[in-house]
């Protein structure tokens, strides 16, 4: 577990600079979570099921593969645009084409980050997929990420980072949830040993 | 909608009620199979995640996670509290593609789920009268035992009823 957190810390460390930068403001970053949860609990730690949020979300493959998602509240994805793209944003929960690529870009940049470190740390090969973004459940998003568990279990592993800073608007979350065909590479390649 | 007295049915899940209703959240490609005997008040509702329970890996699964094991469980549970196979009714909701653009067979899984709900139903000779099915959005799921109604509500399409 603590090597996982490791993941998790080392790979948002990375994509936190890269969210300060962008922001021009310091943002930091909550230890990282790791926890086995049941499927239907997947979305409690962004409010539950029902829970709306902005969400860029990457298809991982390589020796590693998973499903990366950074979660937004709608607000913050909002600000994000205002502060950090310059746009003039609509309130409410639509979003403009402009306003997806942006938010497209800003997660591409947030999930090169946190991949780039995540392949330094495990010396094994990840390649991010063309991101897509969705205003959703946050149970419906999640929910796309656990499939490949289905087959295996009635948990996921999922692997989160809290993303905060001097205000609400950069809380966001980093969530990884590693394909169950994963787990023996990435162990092996932090020197943890599974039985 | 959005009553009291629902039980709740969370992923990979399946209940019935013969009183009040039974409800399920963030349906993504996930698909919501409900069945309803109109003559009892039964309601069943099942949240299903994947097509076929060949995917499983071992055999002691949890039925629900599976279309072709979590209908026939539905059925049963139904059965015990009085119900008819031959009057049952179905409504389908879910089986969204959340992403639009990704690759491999996961993308598929809603459409899936669907496809195989459907084919399973007719197999056991169970109308579907209602059906919201698809697109690239998440759904929240109602059904009431007293009317048979079906609400889903979703982010940008507001409330439907089937």
């Amino acid at each position: 577990m603590d090597v996982l957190k490791e993941i998790g810390n080392i790979g948002a460390g990375h994509a936190a600079t890269s969210l300060s930068l962008l922001l021009d403001r310091y943002v930091g970053m909550l230890v990282p979570r790791v926890s086995i949860v049941r499927f239907e609990s997947l979305s409690d730690c962004v409010g539950g099921p029902e829970q709306v949020v902005a969400a860029v979300y990457s298809r991982v493959s390589g020796e590693v593969s998973g499903h990366l998602f950074f979660l937004l509240s709608v607000e913050s994805a909002k600000k994000m645009l205002k502060n950090f793209a310059g746009l003039d944003v609509a309130p409410g929960d639509a979003y403009s084409e402009m306003e997806r690529s942006a938010l497209c870009e800003i997660g591409n940049i947030m999930t090169g980050s946190y991949l780039t470190s995540l392949a330094d740390l495990t010396k094994l090969t990840v390649h991010p997929s063309v991101p897509s973004f969705a205003v959703d459940m946050a149970g419906a998003i999640l929910g796309h990420g656990a499939l490949g568990y289905g087959a295996v279990s009635d948990c996921a592993l999922l692997i989160d980072t809290k993303f905060v800073g001097g205000t609400k608007e950069v809380d966001s979350h980093f969530i990884l949830l590693p394909d169950p065909e994963s787990f023996a590479p990435l162990f092996g390649a932090l020197g943890v040993r599974i039985g | 909608m959005m009553s009291d007295n629902m039980i709740k049915v969370g992923m990979a899940d399946l209940n019935v009620a013969q009183t009040g209703g039974l409800k399920t959240t963030g349906l993504g490609s996930c698909i919501g199979v409900s069945l309803y005997d109109a003559k009892m008040k039964i309601a069943g509702l099942a949240h299903v995640m994947l097509p076929s329970s060949e995917l499983a890996r071992d055999t002691d699964f949890n039925p629900a996670k599976f279309v072709d094991t979590a209908i026939p469980e539905l059925i049963r549970r139904m059965e015990v509290l009085g119900a008819q196979l031959r009057r049952l009714e179905a409504k389908l909701a879910g089986g969204a593609q959340m992403f639009a653009f990704s690759e491999g067979d996961v993308l598929r899984i809603g459409p899936r789920n669907v496809e195989t709900c459907k084919n399973l139903l007719k197999q056991f000779n169970i109308p579907i009268i209602g059906e919201d099915t698809g697109g690239h959005y998440g759904r929240s799921i109602e059904v009431h035992c007293d009317t048979g109604i079906v609400y889903i509500r979703s982010v940008h399409q507001g409330v439907k009823e089937l």
